[in-house]
């Protein structure tokens, strides 16, 4: 096993920016923290004070928001190795308004309120979601970026009319989904992230063992299966902890879109493309840019917050765009 | 020589044919298009006869038709039927000219910029009706020439480029809606959401007017352009050589689809689906013969007619015209992208 150039340094770099946004994601919000607060809050469990619970309820966000960014950045990376598509992301692919669809349907039709349901239907919304678009990207002769991506662009634009369908005559729906509709970890307690971790682990854990597999993939399905790899096997699996990951991630804290496709790219940039290195680090590279994301909408939306998930958007869209401007012609 | 000159009669026999074939269901539609909007008129919480209709349209007091068919109907179904002309007729020159039936303007973001911009009046500026109308005009000529801007790499175009640059453009403007909506005033939020799925709801007559002569003036130059636009579709290479000045014709095009759609657009809000789906239905209706440019029009002010009428009357809740034209788009848009990839054209 050659481990890439540099590969000790971009870890250390890695968890070093891990530690970094813990502590900013701490001290950081609507409303600064004290040392004397931050300190009370962490470390001194008796104390009481206002500043305290704002810094505790801080720490539970942040770890929310790291789950989050791992599960978004695993499920990027394992989306585009399964595709094989350099452009895949649950948010462009379409699979998070599928798990919106179900919440939605969820809320107006079965009066669901607790997490478990929420989870359930988004991750049989985004499974549903995700089985369509890549049935239709896999019809045709082979898949190219362009077609998965606007296969999930029509989609998305499809299921969001549906949603409207529901949304308008009930209004009270509205109020609850227009929340739950902008991606945010402002709702990360502690309970929230005890349902995410076993999700999370199971997830991840799939993807892990599943990456040597990825990477015969990644040479062309003839090549992998000379080499005995199941190539349908090997793509189910791993598209279903894709879709595990983000479903959850979804139903948690709301649909989240392009932390996935940062997070791969830029490991890969830095790392290459061996899929055993690639999906561990982007869950590190998720959770940096979902929490970076958080932090900046926090400052920026002061008195308030911005939703992290309209943060990730305007990180997002430009480096789709410079994507798709390095693309050969000849592969769109 | 005999043998030549039959086969030139039997190809012209054919292509009269063909041309007869087109003309004949463009006349169906026309007819459709026209019955339709006797019914927009008649049709409501009180039904007209068409001799009641016409008389308050030639300005006579007739008891009760005069206000509701000259104040709420007739603004609606003027609004439906150029709302429609403009996105058939844009959304078909979009997808002629990108070569690809998905590529349209709500599923690149041009629709999505003037959307953006109409809630952002609303919400925050609490802007009047013109100011929203103008911001919605001018973000989706905005967005259009950013995607277009965008597309290119050094001197290439690739339409493909094009298609990603307008969704991650469409993303930003979706998160922008979604952030608006969110800390908006509950009071707000009907007039935004109707900027969200289009509705024909409470136009009026002094809202029409940018639209119709934007209608009046750009549909017409788009279907004269349209002869242009069939040779584009061989490739650009082909076209240039058959004396088609390519940019000049993508120019002239591109912008009279986007201010059509724009303009539409900031009349109704963004009709879902009616863009993409005229273009292939028109195509299917006329068949070869002759461009589709002006069927798909028709066709869009039919879908938008009939969706408001099956909004207004077929359920228990109205609903806006925006939401039908989604459901009657969505199947119809799974299917069209199954089809393709079928065939390798997606």
């Amino acid at each position: 096993m050659t481990r890439p150039k540099h590969f000790t340094k971009i870890l250390t770099l890695g968890i070093l920016l891990i530690v970094l946004c813990a502590a900013a994601s701490i001290v950081f919000g609507s409303r600064p923290s004290t040392m004397q607060e931050v300190l009370d809050g962490l470390f001194r469990p008796e104390a009481d004070s206002y500043g305290a619970h704002v810094v505790r309820q801080r720490v539970s966000r942040t770890v929310f928001g790291f789950f989050c960014g791992a599960a978004l950045g695993v499920s990027g990376a394992l989306m585009q190795s399964v595709t094989r598509n350099p452009l895949a992301d649950p948010g462009i692919l379409g699979v998070n308004t599928g798990a919106a669809l179900f919440v939605v349907s969820g809320i107006a039709f079965l009066n669901i309120s607790t997490a478990g349901e929420y989870i359930g239907l988004a991750l049989l919304g985004s499974s549903i979601t995700a089985i369509v678009v890549f049935g239709i990207s896999f019809l045709g002769r082979g898949s190219t970026p362009i077609k998965l991506v606007l296969a999930g662009a029509a989609t998305g634009v499809a299921l969001s009319s549906l949603v409207t369908a529901i949304l308008l005559p009930r209004s009270y729906v509205m109020e609850t989904f227009r929340f739950w509709q902008v991606g945010s970890v402002g709702a990360g307690d502690w309970q929230a992230v005890a349902i995410f971790l076993p999700f999370l682990l199971v997830g991840i854990g799939t993807a892990v063992a599943m990456a040597p597999a990825l990477n015969a993939l990644a040479l062309g399905d003839e090549a992998a299966q000379g080499l005995g790899a199941r190539t349908g096997l090997i793509r189910l699996v791993s598209a279903a902890a894709g879709v595990l990951l983000c479903g959850v991630t979804t139903a948690l804290a709301g649909p989240i879109g392009f932390v996935g496709l940062l997070a791969t790219h830029v490991v890969r940039l830095l790392l290459g493309p061996d899929i055993r290195y690639l999906i561990p680090m982007s869950a590190l590279a998720g959770a940096v840019v979902l929490t970076v994301s958080d932090v900046c909408g926090r400052l920026i939306g002061r008195p308030g917050e911005l939703e992290v998930g309209i943060i990730t958007a305007f990180i997002g869209a430009p480096l789709l765009i410079a994507l798709a401007k390095n693309m050969k012609v000849r592969s769109l | 020589m005999n043998q030549y000159s039959k086969t030139v009669t039997v190809i012209k026999k054919v292509r009269s044919m063909r041309k007869r074939r087109g003309y004949l269901a463009a006349g169906i539609l026309a007819a459709l298009v026209l019955a339709l909007c006797c019914a927009m008129l008649m049709l409501g919480s009180t039904i007209y006869p068409v001799k009641d209709v016409i008389r308050a349209l030639l300005g006579e007091q007739v008891q009760g038709a005069s206000f509701a068919v000259g104040t709420i109907r007739l603004p609606r179904m003027l609004a439906g039927l150029l709302a429609g002309l403009a996105f058939g007729i844009g959304g078909a020159v979009f997808q002629t000219m990108l070569r690809n039936p998905l590529a349209n303007p709500n599923v690149i973001g041009i629709t999505a910029g003037s959307s953006a911009a109409a809630v952002f009046c609303i919400v925050i500026l609490h802007a009047g009706r013109s100011v929203v109308t103008l911001a919605a005009i001018a973000a989706g000529l905005a967005a259009a020439l950013f995607i277009y801007l965008l597309s290119f790499r050094g001197k290439s175009f690739s339409i493909g480029r094009m298609i990603i640059v307008g969704i991650a453009i469409q993303a930003v403007c979706h998160s922008v809606i979604l952030y608006m909506m969110l800390i908006a005033r509950v009071s707000d939020i009907p007039a935004a959401l109707r900027w969200l799925e289009g509705s024909l709801n409470g136009v009026q007559m002094a809202d029409l007017r940018l639209l119709s002569i934007a209608v009046l003036v750009l549909a017409p130059a788009a279907i004269f352009m349209s002869r242009h636009l069939a040779m584009l579709e061989l490739g650009d290479q082909a076209a240039a050589s058959l004396g088609v000045h390519i940019d000049r014709t993508r120019i002239v095009l591109i912008v009279s689809a986007v201010i059509l759609v724009a303009v539409a657009t900031s009349v109704t809000g963004p009709i879902a689906a009616v863009a993409f789906l005229s273009g292939p239905i028109a195509k299917r209706l006329v068949g070869g013969g002759m461009s589709a440019i002006l069927p798909a029009g028709l066709v869009g002010a039919s879908l938008v007619l009939t969706a408001d009428l099956i909004g207004q009357f077929a359920f228990p809740v109205r609903y806006p015209v925006g939401i039908i034209t989604g459901i009657i788009g969505a199947p119809y848009l799974i299917y069209l992208l199954i089809r393709l990839n079928r065939r390798g054209e997606l």
